[in-house]
């Protein structure tokens, strides 16, 4: 298994440092200090208490006992992230970013948001910390997601409303670029997931691993052996990639990355399935674009996986072929809300009812015998408002 | 020797600092841009830096953001670009740089790239999100066909990582005024001129300076100190400004003239003082 990335930051032919001149010195010198903190006793201490007392972990391992029988096939086990502080994964990346923009010296943190679940999780560092926050997010996100709006801003971030493109995740992240590129002096850059320029895509999965490890150990105790298949959706790929990476070298282990599949041909956010390899918002990695090299627009109910790009660490492994990709339509992630919502009393995030919504494809086609980990990637709230107009709209 | 290295020896043989206007391809439509390449040349554009239009162009501020969408609009591709300089050279010889984002050239392929860039008349090209750390694959192609791969440099870049990065130099060294997204600024940072002469004492090539240049003054403050001004902005608010008028193409030759005005009696000036051409760069 090779050690990934390489120096430069290279995941195969993906990943990299492209961006504008002014932020290359900003990215070498966060390489330095997180190649630093990654062996440093304190960091890693400080990290490890915060994560206990703080975000709450270990998360558990539930045995989904009534999906698996009304599924009839494989074992289902749910890594529950959405019992994090905040209500989802992305807090394990912000709080290891905002000690290292402690240790940099750092007064602001910025980020981009769509589902707002990373806007939240910022905010909430920003006032554990002490930083001043603005959190960047497409106009049409902050009307999808207005619960998380006003979270931010209870949290005292300023919430930078994004009124260009197509008013999501994408232009958010431009944004979010623009402000880096100006105040790049005092500002630490709070990338949400593992996309970005080197070394965001390597930090962030780090971070992130902490969900895969204790999914490891907790299905060891409760099963005594590895998973059959780990199912994680895929917007730019950090619930992913933390659930993968420590698995990886283990291949008897599948791993599925399901990714937004709209509204069908056209309207979609599946970068892995149904893009081509380019450059975007500073790596090489599969990108929506047409033909000549535009960033195609995307759709799906979920702000969270509505992105044309992914990390490039997830476009490496899928031409590995070690991930398989799949893609799920909004109305079947909205059944998957509703079937975990039903048999075991959890209301997913509509980002992880991707997931959930797969394995209720894959896992009747299983053996009693096989094992199955869903990663509950964050819970439902915040989506309540768009789902029931959801329901509406397609009189269902 | 390039066309764009060739215009540099020439100002400097004159005791002239270049004035490098910029306009993106295809804004409002390909006909007004082959308009203005030559109203621009007309009126004393030394070099043309041509836009290439890009959904996402993270380094630039409003209103390139809003010249690149309107060129957008009618699907504005590089293959229209490299029909443009075609045609743009049955008449001129201006050196032209392209100035883009990598994404579209990467998807065109390199290689294709370079051969169609050269063949079509361009002389250069300028990838703002591809440092030097990540240019090689397309570098190695623009060197094959003699283009000017030029490179940035910014208030952020160490004189280390400077002198790093003047090492693949050709052309010019684009030194990004400040540090921000291009757009139009009332002043210029107090530190500009300092931080021009470091770079361009170790500089094998001249140094050109481009993001917020935005007025005659500016251009003016610019000519003590570098090589080239580069002018962006300021141009496509007046193309903004000018949509849909008949005198658009007018209105960006007059500013052009009055910016090459501005340069040219600073040379005056700087030659009536000192006796000689400009007489740092030796
Ligand atoms: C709950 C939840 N899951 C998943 C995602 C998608 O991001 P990633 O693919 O980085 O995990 C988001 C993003 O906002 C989210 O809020």
């Amino acid at each position: 298994m090779p050690k990934l990335p390489d120096k430069h930051g290279h995941f195969g032919l993906y990943g990299g440092r492209y961006v504008a001149e002014t932020l290359m010195p900003a990215l070498l010198e966060l390489e330095e200090v997180y190649r630093q903190c990654r062996t440093d006793s304190t960091f890693k201490r400080d990290l490890r208490a915060l994560q206990r007392e703080y975000i709450g972990r270990p998360t558990p391992l539930t045995f989904a006992a009534r999906l698996t029988e009304r599924l009839g096939g494989a074992k289902v086990y749910l890594k529950r992230e959405d019992l994090c502080h905040t209500g989802a994964h992305k807090i394990n990346n912000t709080i290891g970013q905002a000690l290292l923009a402690k240790r940099m010296g750092k007064e602001r943190l910025i980020a981009e948001t769509g589902a707002g679940q990373h806007g939240v999780a910022t905010a909430t560092v920003a006032a554990l910390f002490g930083f001043s926050c603005e959190v960047f997010m497409g106009r049409e996100d902050t009307v999808r997601q207005a619960p998380n709006v006003f979270r931010m801003r209870l949290l005292g971030a300023t919430l930078r409303e994004v009124g260009s493109g197509s008013q999501t995740l994408k232009d958010a992240m431009n944004e979010a670029l623009r402000d880096w590129i100006a105040h790049v002096a005092h500002t630490f850059y709070v990338i949400g997931t593992v996309a970005g320029p080197h070394p965001y895509p390597m930090l962030v999965r780090d971070f992130q691993s902490v969900i895969g490890r204790e999914t490891k150990k907790q299905i060891v105790q409760r099963e005594g052996r590895l998973p059959d298949y780990l199912i994680a959706c895929v917007g730019g790929g950090s619930n992913a990639m933390g659930l993968f990476a420590p698995f990886l070298s283990a291949t008897a282990v599948h791993m599925v990355a399901v990714e937004a599949g709209g509204i069908g041909a056209g309207r979609n956010a599946a970068s892995m399935s149904n893009g081509y390899a380019g450059v975007l918002h500073g790596s090489k990695t599969y990108v929506l674009q047409d033909e000549t090299g535009q960033i195609a627009a995307t759709h799906s109910l979920a702000p969270g996986l509505d992105y044309p790009g992914v990390g490039p660490e997830l476009s490496y492994w899928s031409d590995q072929q070690r991930l398989r990709c799949v893609t799920v339509q909004d109305a079947q992630a909205v059944e998957g809300m509703r079937l975990l919502a039903e048999t075991e009393g959890i209301i997913p995030a509509l980002e992880s009812a991707h997931a959930v919504a797969h394995a209720a494809t894959l896992v009747p086609q299983l053996p009693a015998t096989a094992i199955v980990v869903i990663n509950v990637s964050g819970r439902g709230d915040k989506d309540l408002q768009s789902v029931a107009s959801f329901l509406d709209e397609n009189a269902l | 020797m390039t066309r764009i290295a060739d215009t540099f020896a020439q100002l400097r043989a004159r005791g002239e600092v270049g004035l490098i206007p910029f306009i993106t391809a295809g804004d409002p439509d390909i006909e007004t841009t082959f308009a203005l390449v030559h109203e621009m040349a007309r009126q004393g554009a030394d070099i043309i830096e041509l836009g290439v239009p890009f959904s996402d162009p993270m380094a630039d501020g409003p209103t390139l953001q809003r010249a690149a969408e309107r060129a957008l609009q009618h699907g504005t591709s590089l293959a229209h670009v490299f029909e443009l300089v075609r045609r743009v050279r049955r008449s001129l010889t201006i050196p032209i740089l392209l100035f883009g984002y990598y994404n579209p050239i990467w998807r065109y392929g390199g290689e294709r790239f370079a051969a169609d860039a050269r063949q079509a008349g361009v002389d250069g090209v300028l990838c703002v999100d591809l440092p030097p750390e990540e240019a090689e694959e397309l570098k190695r192609e623009t060197d094959r066909h003699d283009l000017d791969m030029i490179f940035l440099l910014a208030p952020t870049s160490s004189l280390d990582r400077a002198q790093r990065v003047l090492t693949r130099a050709r052309g010019f060294i684009y030194y990004v005024a400040v540090t921000g997204v291009t757009g139009v600024r009332t002043t210029l940072p107090a530190d500009l001129s300092d931080m021009v002469r470091r770079i361009r004492a170790i500089s094998p090539v001249p140094v050109g300076v481009g993001f917020g240049i935005s007025s005659s003054e500016h251009v003016a403050q610019v000519a003590g100190m570098a090589d080239a001004a580069i002018v962006g902005s300021a141009i496509s608010q007046v193309i903004e400004q000018s949509l849909g008028q008949p005198d658009l193409v007018a209105r960006v030759g007059a500013l052009v003239a009055e910016l090459k005005t501005a340069l040219r009696s600073i040379a005056a000036a700087t030659r009536n003082h000192t006796g000689t051409a400009s007489s740092s760069r030796s």
